[in-house]
């Protein structure tokens, strides 16, 4: 008995204390800030390279099969209560409010937030970090700092693209296979979408999104064990904690956006 | 007192370890070391794997603080040092990792370039007369364009030795220069070790356990064993050393004060199990 609760006040103290090192790292990169803004804006333009548009593939993939699945499935319901007109509004509001911000979550912390870990772990296994401080260059400005801003930057504007080709998908499989009214599939979706209440959230949902997982994916990388096992094991915990914090966020940020919880 | 004593006397410390102890946990890495490098001089500290070689490196370069005891460089005692302060102590000393440690996105040249480019507002025509005349120096000014995953071992380690020296700084550590590379690399880094030390008028620490190498380029040889100092003195006073760790360090003995075996209990007990396994 007394050895469950030694462990599992062990594993609670762990968690503890990897989310005030976690807190002090983001600390630290928000410090550098303004350094990597104005001085070195540049590294910041070779990331987005890296962490956005090489995401772009996987992202218009996924969102156009979502779109496509999404038309499909909701024709097939709206059909039997002659609403099929209502599709365009039906797939835009599932994209824009969940699914855009979420899957292209998802998506990326698979994608881009592996590939940070494994980056920057990397770097420290090769000595390469250590190397840039002893040549009194700060790898957590010139390494981290660019590849969280460029995260930020990214993830909404993919998530936008995911909604965007999704909503596409869907017309091509609703109005081009299915039949429905090209007119209505489109003014329905403008008449019934609010600027603030539905994209605007969807935004902000990515934005979160964005930084929470390219944060815990810098800083697994960064607090990696410098060796192969250890690179690899910070790869896994990235995708699994990123995942599972963009799904328990997006209940929470939609608790507050769109009840009155 | 010998001649190099009183030479050694009349020289001026650039880093000085006094008295330093560390440990990682339970496990003591120093437990009083006592060091003294000379400006000018090529100082090789050597000892069996394992003895911190390389934590000594850290200590000087200010990764690490020691428990007790003083490290100062250049007049300034590194541990007490602000962020600031080391930051601005490390651009004048230059560390050369045991495996180049480049950065593997960057070319050669970028590399090179990187501490110029980093800590100067030199023009970019001005950097690339630098980084030229650095790879120069190395021998590997036609190598530029290559990435480092394209170079060998020895390669690396030369174009790392460039963009250590890109800053001009005072003082160069190299941590074990010469492992894992052939006899000609070896002859190479030998050779620029001891060249870049003198046209340069550098101080070089080098970490290694190559014996006949390091005697061969170093003005002062360090023996560390077990956390301690055990030897010291120039390369000719120490290959007559009475020492009996020196000695075994020296002549590569396979036993002596560092024991061929792990402790362990005794064989007869493990082997008829009078001990349970």
């Amino acid at each position: 008995m007394t050895t469950i609760l030694r462990d599992m006040g062990r594993w609670w103290l762990g968690i503890m204390a990897r989310l005030g090192r976690s807190l002090i790292f983001l600390i630290q990169i928000l410090i550098g800030m303004p350094d990597l803004l104005f001085r070195h804006p540049r590294l910041i333009v070779v990331q987005l390279y890296s962490v956005g548009v090489l995401s772009l593939l996987i992202i218009v993939v996924s969102g156009l099969n979502v779109g496509m699945v999404l038309g499909l499935q909701m024709y097939n319901t709206l059909v039997d209560f002659g609403a099929e007109a209502a599709l365009g509004p039906v797939v835009a509001l599932s994209l824009v409010r969940e699914l855009g911000p979420v899957v292209a979550g998802l998506l990326f912390a698979g994608r881009a937030g592996s590939a940070l870990t494994a980056e920057i772990g990397l770097m420290k296994a090769t000595e390469q970090l250590a190397g840039m401080e002893m040549m009194a260059v700060d790898p957590i400005r010139r390494v981290v700092a660019p590849r969280l801003v460029a995260g930020i930057i990214s993830m909404p504007l993919l998530a936008a693209i995911f909604s965007a080709v999704g909503i596409w998908g869907a017309y091509f499989v609703g109005v081009g296979l299915l039949g429905v009214d090209d007119g209505a599939f489109w003014s329905q979706m403008q008449a019934q979408i609010d600027w603030r209440d539905d994209v605007l959230n969807g935004v902000i949902k990515s934005v979160v999104f964005g930084v929470v997982v390219t944060w815990i994916a810098v800083y697994e990388g960064f607090d990696s064990i410098p060796t192969t096992e250890g690179v690899s094991r910070a790869t896994t915990r990235t995708v699994v904690s990123a995942s599972l914090s963009v799904l328990a966020l997006d209940f929470l940020l939609t608790a507050m956006m769109f009840s009155s919880l | 007192m010998s001649d190099i004593d009183a030479r050694r006397a009349g020289t001026p410390s650039l880093v000085s370890i006094r008295d330093v102890k560390f440990g990682y946990g339970s496990r003591k890495i120093f437990d009083g070391v006592d060091i003294e490098i000379k400006r000018g001089e090529v100082t090789t500290i050597m000892g069996p794997s394992g003895t911190g070689k390389t934590t000594l490196l850290r200590l000087i370069g200010g990764q690490i603080k020691p428990q007790a005891g003083e490290v100062i460089v250049d007049g300034s005692h590194v541990p007490r040092l602000s962020r600031q302060e080391l930051y601005d102590l490390r651009r004048r000393i230059g560390l050369l990792f045991q495996t180049g440690a480049l950065f593997t996105g960057l070319s050669v040249y970028d590399n090179v370039a990187f501490p110029l480019r980093e800590h100067t507002r030199l023009p970019e025509k001005l950097i690339r007369n630098i980084v030229l005349m650095k790879l120069e120096a190395v021998g590997l000014r036609g190598a530029r364009d290559l990435m480092p995953a394209e170079l060998s071992g020895g390669m690396s380690r030369r174009v790392a030795l460039a963009r250590t020296i890109a800053l001009d700084p005072m003082m160069i550590m190299y941590d074990e220069p010469f492992t894992g590379q052939d006899p000609i690399t070896v002859g190479v880094i030998m050779k620029l070790i001891r060249q870049l030390n003198d046209t340069l008028g550098l101080t070089s620490i080098v970490i290694s356990h190559d014996v006949h190498e390091a005697s061969s380029i170093s003005d002062y040889l360090y023996v560390l064993s077990g956390g301690k100092v055990v030897g010291e003195g120039a390369p000719e006073a120490m290959k007559t050393n009475e020492s009996p760790w020196v000695r075994q360090f020296m002549e590569g003995a396979p036993d002596g004060p560092v024991p061929f075996h792990y402790p362990a209990d005794p064989i007869d007990d493990d082997l008829f199990g009078m001990v349970s396994a």
